[in-house]
């Protein structure tokens, strides 16, 4: 029997600790600095609206971990003496481990702007900053959020929900659009100036401006005009949370450095979830994987592998999903903001401005690629293994309703849908 | 960092403020509900009909108003922002008072409606005279508590029901089955019964019959006064007779084998159109604990078994002692309850054995032995009703479930244990079609492959205490007995991960769950 530590009890580590268990009799402590109990930390934007209270996004009821004989841990881990397989706590206390898997998540960046560590300034990815957020924010009148992309809108639907005016600030031309295709990006953008958020494109911030108590009173941005605001959100991405890990032998990079194991370059140490960062990631795709089905999906593959099944990670067909304020959004396949040379793409947006559907296929031999969906719900399974056989383009576009995922009864939109991408196929093909 | 895990303290926040026209609203129905307490309190009004029309019509027009105010200027969407803020929704002050209120009314209702103004051998006084005269016109009669918590009923489905509406206005399926309570409980429940009294006469005499109402929610359809009127009123009478065996024995088991037990909890049955309008506000308080469960599992089975028993011993009963006056006799109808039910017991061993928890063979086995017991004794010995009096058993049944259980408890407390209390832990048509759903359906709660979050709505706001993200995040259909199909998981999950489908067939494949999330094609599996 061996002994397990895991630093971190998000989806990473508590997903290995829960697979180690299935696997295994082995000794497991899961570490946290952060909750006594896992959450969802995707599921923290609906505590500030109201919507559930903590004991809702905990995944399990308390009892759950005894039972499964998983030791839980508060405590700041400051050093790993991964040559003596030890942790050192920042109260001096020492755990000796067999296997380690560091899984300690991200924190907010914060890229040097001037006033950026002032009073009422935050990101928003832990129990902490949800803490401290509903703080910040009590006798907050109007917001600025920094950086456009998914934490800020879901700051821009909390600070909305409770009578606080917004402006955003986009880099891009339009929101989240380096990930996000011109229509897509400007549909989403749509419905955020739609909710009465003071959406800013192209607009950077310059810098953030204290009142004598040294807590924001406004922000001046490049062009020169000052917003006043009591409150600013640093919502521009997420990186390894590695600082504890500076002074040890553990390879660093902007994460910690694994390989499709999931190994460090230290014996018995694995690092999973927002915190790893492949050297070359197993299928091409980035090397640092910040989402939560990537994390669950390392925690799977290295149970396996401390339970002597060793796994390489090897995701298959990209899928993710989010919802800006009313619009649902799922992607599968790999959707890239620009198209790639042998893509050929096929896009139908409903007249309301809601909802639209994009297929990617490949122009040479018309294979399926990739699907973006906003305001419709399509069918996972299915559309994995169109994917993954690349079917024929118009075998997708003929069998959509067996895609289908939205509620019973709902007007589903596929002939319009059908009849509009036969029409486009048509064209391309004359064009090609 | 002392105290990590302490819930954030919310002082204050918007999303529990009111607005102007929800203000409005509010002085609008309450103080139509005003005229209603003052009537009980013995004012008396003249022209009863126009003060209760303007009650009632106050009333219904509060409650759309204050909807309009919480959703006509908001776009369409989930709105759930502060419900734990709002002390009416999250078990504070204004909840605890509601719930009392609610409570105390319910026990006026049932055991004191003197106290309402109830005179069956004179003139009625109080709240319910103020309703005779619009009982005069349906039925003919005069009012009874009953058509006064009636009327009140269907008026609080079809103003919450169009708030309700309002709030899931993007919901073809909400917006449907809304639709559909609204109808069943205005048409089933409270027109038709009444225009069927009209029709009663001294030679014909119908019993008052909601038809959606089946046994045995409708615990009492079979008892001797109901069915000998049926049977004295001929055709209509025995087409009356024979609806209410086959709704259970029939049309239940295929609408639940086709749809789910939601074709009745969700889009018929009259409790359920309640909890789901008027309740809706409260589905969130629904216990999920697995404590909660098991206590649901025990408690809500008893109940089939006491209707089972407490039926059985009526029938056989009346079928005994007045054996020329009925087709069937007490042994053969004892005989085809034991049938019956080794039938379904034996279904279910031979089919869904690996299915069956311990608990669950021990509770079938054990309540089957009982009821064959007590059955047994009362065959051969003849004289008592199994060990108790069945009139012991009727009126213990009518008090405990029918009133105290499915009303004071049931709707009373709606702000304290959620709006589906009692169809969780008491309903036994409910268990009856909860265990075909589980055992012998096509209906299920479909998971999205990998796209769960863990995020936990779908859980808060499923007002049965299904802890539905347990199995969504294991890419796990939902297959569970007390799911009533209210659909609103799927409408709350932000990812599109929950659907309802009745799918091809009631095979094994609905159990199915992805061991891994699926998606991740590097883990072989050979566990």
């Amino acid at each position: 029997m061996k002994h397990i530590a895991i630093i971190g009890n998000g989806i990473s580590g508590v997903t290995a600790a829960r697979h180690i268990r299935k696997l295994s009799d082995h000794k497991i402590t899961l570490i946290s600095t952060e909750t006594e109990y896992f959450f969802s930390r995707t599921a923290l934007m609906y505590v500030y609206m109201g919507h559930m209270k903590q004991e809702h996004i905990q995944p399990y009821e308390n009892h759950f971990w005894k039972k499964n004989r998983i030791d839980l841990k508060l405590g700041f881990v400051s050093r790993v003496d991964s040559d003596n397989k030890k942790l050192i706590f920042s109260n001096q206390e020492e755990l000796v481990y067999d296997d380690l898997v560091i899984a300690c998540g991200s924190k907010p960046n914060k890229f040097g702007w001037k006033g950026q560590d002032l009073d009422g300034v935050q990101g928003l990815y832990s129990w902490q900053d949800l803490e401290l957020m509903e703080k910040n924010t009590q006798s907050t009148d109007r917001a600025v959020i920094v950086g456009g992309g998914l934490i800020g809108v879901e700051m821009a639907e909390m600070l909305l929900s409770r009578g606080i005016k917004v402006t955003f600030l986009v880099r891009e031309k339009r929101f989240w659009g380096s990930v996000l295709p011109k229509e897509e990006g400007e549909l989403i953008s749509r419905h955020i100036l739609s909710h009465h958020v003071d959406l800013r494109f192209e607009t950077e911030l310059e810098e953030i401006i204290p009142d004598e108590n040294g807590r924001v009173k406004a922000i001046k941005i490049k062009n020169g005009e000052e917003i006043k605001c009591q409150f600013v959100g640093l919502t521009a991405g997420v990186s390894p949370n590695t600082a504890f890990l500076k002074e040890g032998a553990i390879d660093l990079n902007r994460g910690i450095l694994v390989n499709e194991y999931l190994e460090t370059n230290q014996p018995n140490v694995y690092a999973i979830g927002d915190c790893a960062e492949f050297h070359q990631h197993p299928t091409g795709r980035k090397n640092l994987e910040q989402v939560w089905y990537t994390g669950k999906m390392m925690g799977e593959t290295v149970a396996q592998s401390i339970c002597g099944n060793k796994s390489a990670y090897q995701p298959g067909i990209w899928f993710n999903s989010a919802k800006f304020f009313d619009i649902e959004y799922q992607t599968y396949g790999w959707v890239w903001a620009k198209p790639k040379e042998n893509e050929a793409v096929l896009y139908w947006e409903h007249t309301n401005g809601k909802k639209c559907l994009k297929l990617i296929y490949d122009k040479n031999d018309l294979s399926f690629l990739a699907a973006n969906v906003f305001g419709m719900r399509l069918r996972h399974k299915v559309l994995d293994r169109w994917i993954k056989f690349k079917v024929n383009i118009q075998y997708v576009i003929d069998n959509l309703d067996e895609a289908n995922f939205d509620p019973e009864f709902y007007k589903n939109n596929f002939k319009v849908i059908r009849r509009s991408f036969n029409e486009n196929i048509r064209n391309h093909s004359i064009i090609a | 960092m002392t105290q990590i895990d302490k819930d954030i303290a919310l002082v204050s926040g918007p999303p529990k403020d009111i607005n102007n026209l929800q203000k409005i609203a509010t002085i609008i129905g309450l103080s139509g509900l005003m005229i209603l307490v003052l009537a009980a309190f013995n004012v008396n009004f003249p022209n009863k009909g126009i003060w209760l029309s303007i009650a009632l019509g106050a009333i219904a027009a509060g409650i759309i108003l204050f909807s309009k105010g919480a959703y006509g200027d908001k776009q369409e969407g989930i709105k759930n922002d502060g419900v734990w803020f709002k002390s009416i929704s999250s078990r504070g002050f204004v909840g605890w008072i509601a719930g009392i209120l609610m409570t105390g009314f319910y026990i006026v209702l049932y055991f004191y409606a003197g106290l309402l103004g109830l005179n069956p051998e004179g003139e009625n006084t109080g709240v319910i005279a103020l309703f005779d005269p619009l009982s005069r016109v349906l039925s003919g009669n005069a009012a009874s508590q009953w058509f006064v918590y009636g009327t009140l009923y269907t008026v609080a489905i079809i103003a919450f029901g169009i708030k309700f509406m309002w709030k899931y206005r993007h919901n073809r399926y909400e917006r449907l089955r809304t639709f559909s309570v609204m109808f069943f409980q205005t048409g089933f429940a409270f027109i038709i019964p009444e225009l069927m009294a009209r029709l009663n006469s001294d030679s014909f005499k119908l019993p008052y019959y909601d038809l959606k109402n089946v046994w045995p929610l409708n615990y009492y359809n079979f008892e001797q006064y109901r069915v000998d009127d049926m049977i004295s009123a001929g055709n209509i009478g025995i087409g009356l007779l024979i609806f209410g065996v086959a709704s259970i024995l029939v049309i239940t088991p295929i609408m639940t084998y086709k749809y789910g037990k939601r074709w009745y909890c969700s889009w018929v049955c009259g409790c359920g159109g309640l909890a789901e309008t008027a309740g809706d506000a409260f589905r969130q308080l629904s216990d999920k604990s697995t404590f909660a469960w098991k206590v649901e599992r025990w408690v809500i089975h008893s109940v089939v078994v006491f209707v089972v028993v407490m039926t059985t011993a009526v029938v056989s009963t009346y079928l005994g002692y007045d054996d020329q006056k009925y087709w069937l006799t007490k042994g053969t109808f004892l005989i085809g309850v034991v049938a019956l039910l080794t039938i379904l017991i034996g279904l279910l061993f031979f089919f869904r054995r690996e299915e069956l928890k311990k608990d669950a063979k021990v509770g079938a086995i054990g309540y089957f032995v009982i009821i064959l017991a007590m059955i047994g004794i009362h065959y051969s010995t003849g004289s008592k009703i199994f060990m108790f009096e069945a009139e012991t058993l009727r009126s213990t049944y009518g008090f405990l479930i029918g009133s105290v259980f499915s009303g004071v408890i049931g709707t009373g407390f709606y702000p304290i244990l959620g709006n589906r209390a009692w169809c969780r832990f008491g309903c036994p048509m409910a268990a009856i079609m909860g265990m075909q759903q589980r055992f012998f359906s096509k209906f299920r709660i479909t998971t999205n492959g990998g796209q769960c979050i863990s995020c936990g709505n779908c859980s808060t706001y499923c007002e049965m205490g299904i802890d539905v993200k347990a199995y969504a995040q294991k890419g796990q259909n939902i297959v569970r007995s007390s799911c009533v199909g209210c659909g609103v998981c799927s409408a709350v999950c932000p990812r599109g991960v929950l659907k309802l489908e009745n799918g091809d067939d009631a095979g094994d494949s609905r159990y199915d769950s992805d061991p891994i999330t699926f998606g991740n094609d590097g883990v072989k599996l050979n566990m």
